[in-house]
């Protein structure tokens, strides 16, 4: 069988989940061979063995993920000419698109993003104009180069031993254009990733102020999940662009999805519309999310939420 | 300094949009074309830097017709000139095509500068920058939240999943924006009546030294293998709160076994 390459996504050495949604997706396709970049390989291997990287190239010279994309995607295009695999798979983020791109003008190859599922012959699923349709489609030059949207796969173990083998390519001027002279981490507290998250819980305009998040937070914390924001929550400054869910913000796709004072405009429903459950609260029984719940309540959430918030605690 | 932004035209999102049955591609006409949100962010971004140091904008557009409407508001919002690539050639463009062409322009306007909004609201694949850096050769600057020039240096704010990235680079250099990075400006009425008497140059494919065999729909590296509108989802249950709304949520995720 041939080999999948999966750029592995990581923060520090940390493994994004993502990560392991592609080696299964990978392994479904062909063999996965993970592609690692950057320091702290050692402190990932049992992880990924543990999901089913039979092989890994380890890239970890310092160099690579000291300049934007342009190293990450100078090494795939290597180890795409030198290894031919059948395709190559990474994290719809916005990085891993990027990397995508450049791949694919250094390779002639044509790219697929935001796929959520990849079936034989690489024939790829999207989920496009905010899930309202459901298009399937192919890479018919180059090697394909998938882009996966985070949480579309459930990663199964699948224990395997990685056999390793260290890579390195030489970068060009042009791959050394743009410096990255300091990498800042958020404080993300507690919380998951927002688009890796399981359970997402987000706020709107009917939240009425940044005090009143917390709200947000509490019933969000209350079920292990992440917070997110409508963009009137987020343009209005109550909450954190980086946290906005919709057109313009993230896309994410959780079990659960529960939006708060948020009334489902376009904007928002094309950031979550392929949620798999979706509860909605809000004053409005006219508000356009309640074209998407599988369980609305009409009714005014500084009551509702708390109180969801408490009967989740006492059933814990 | 010479500042290219890229302009496309969308459909409007309030808009029922359509791919069309012939051939998976989107359908333009069917909908509102309104200019590509992130974009007027990057024309905002491109008109700050010309009036902190001088220069020109000009606005780079490649679609049908119809996409004029948009290059006159980037006009009126204060650009100084456009270029519009339109060919039927083009139609069905895939977005390693679209660089492709878009590269063949820029060798004609040359650039210090090129700026864009890092994703359309239509086809969402956000690659465009990447691309373009790629194939130019130039640094790329991209999903950036801020941005600052002195001289030929450039720093950006790239805003990713953990926080943000600092970057620095030397002009010449591809840029694409996020929303966080401004306020874009509306056209004001002086703006509006000043546009149309600001140049648009029109190119085909050949005025701009593209090969016809390396865009559009028929030489296009993906294919659309098939679409439907996705099933509906199924219509959920609707309560209205008696005091006890908070109680039923909870009630549905213990069924649904979240808690």
């Amino acid at each position: 069988m041939a080999e999948i390459l999966v750029l592995v996504d990581h923060v520090d050495g940390e493994v994004k989940k993502v990560t392991l949604e592609l080696l299964t997706l990978a392994n479904r396709l062909g063999e996965a061979a993970a592609v690692w970049v950057g320091p702290g390989f050692e402190g990932a291997r049992d992880r990924l063995g543990e999901y089913g990287a039979g092989k890994v190239y380890v890239a970890d010279d310092p160099e690579l993920t000291s300049y934007v994309v342009a190293p990450k995607a100078a090494l795939l295009a290597k180890l795409v000419n030198d290894r031919s695999p059948a395709a190559v798979l990474v994290p719809a983020t916005g990085e891993g698109k990027e990397i995508a791109g450049r791949l694919a003008v250094r390779t002639g190859s044509g790219v697929l993003t935001d796929v959520v599922d990849v079936t034989d012959g690489f024939v790829a699923e999207h989920s496009v104009f905010g899930g309202g349709v459901i298009a399937h489609a192919r890479v018919r030059t180059g090697t394909p180069i998938i882009a996966v949207r985070p949480n579309s796969v459930t990663p199964e173990p699948a224990p395997a031993t990685p056999a390793e083998e260290a890579v390195t390519v030489e970068l060009a001027d042009a791959d050394r254009a743009a410096k990255v002279v300091e990498k800042v981490v958020q404080e993300k507290g507690e919380r998951p990733d927002l688009t890796e998250a399981a359970i997402v819980v987000s706020g709107g305009r009917g939240v009425g102020g940044a005090e009143n998040f917390s709200i947000i937070e509490g019933l969000a914390d209350s079920l292990g999940g992440a917070v997110g924001a409508s963009r009137a929550a987020t343009d209005a400054g109550w909450y954190p662009h980086t946290f906005q869910v919709g057109q313009t913000g993230k896309t994410v796709s959780p079990q659960l999805y529960i939006a708060v004072g948020i009334s489902g405009a376009i904007q928002h429903r094309a950031g979550m519309q392929t949620s798999k459950t979706i509860v909605a609260i809000n004053k409005d029984p006219e508000a356009p999310i309640f074209e998407l719940v599988d369980f609305g309540v009409v009714g005014d959430l500084f009551q509702v939420a708390p109180q969801l918030t408490e009967e989740i605690a006492k059933r814990r | 300094m010479n500042i290219v932004v890229l302009v496309k035209q969308v459909p409007d999102t309030e808009s029922p949009r359509k791919l069309k049955s012939d051939d998976g591609t989107l359908d333009r006409a069917a909908a509102d074309g309104v200019i590509n949100e992130l974009d007027e962010y990057a024309i905002e971004e491109a008109l700050r830097v010309k009036e902190a140091h001088d220069g020109e904008v000009t606005v780079l557009t490649m679609g049908p017709d119809k996409a004029t409407d948009s290059i006159r508001k980037a006009l009126a919002m204060g650009a100084d000139k456009a270029v519009h690539l339109v060919d039927d050639g083009l139609a069905g463009s895939d977005a390693l095509q679209t660089s492709y062409a878009i590269q063949q322009v820029l060798g004609r306007t040359g650039f210090d500068l090129v700026i864009l909004g890092s994703e359309s609201t239509d086809a969402r694949t956000g690659l465009l920058a990447a691309m373009l850096a790629e194939r130019l050769g130039v640094a790329q600057l991209s999903l950036a939240n801020k941005i600052e020039i002195d001289g030929t240096s450039i720093k950006a704010q790239r805003q990713t999943d953990y926080g943000f990235d600092r970057v620095e680079a030397t002009l010449p250099a591809v840029v694409s924006v996020v929303e966080k990075i401004n306020e874009p400006r509306y056209p004001s009425f002086k703006g509006i009546m000043a546009a149309k008497k600001k140049p648009v140059e029109t190119l085909g494919l050949a005025d701009a030294g593209i090969e016809a065999a390396r865009v559009g729909l028929a030489h296009a590296a993906t294919e659309v293998v098939d679409f439907a509108e996705a099933p509906p989802r199924e219509k959920g249950q609707i309560v209205t709160d008696e005091g006890d709304g908070g109680a039923k949520i909870a009630e549905f995720l213990a069924a649904k076994k979240f808690v």
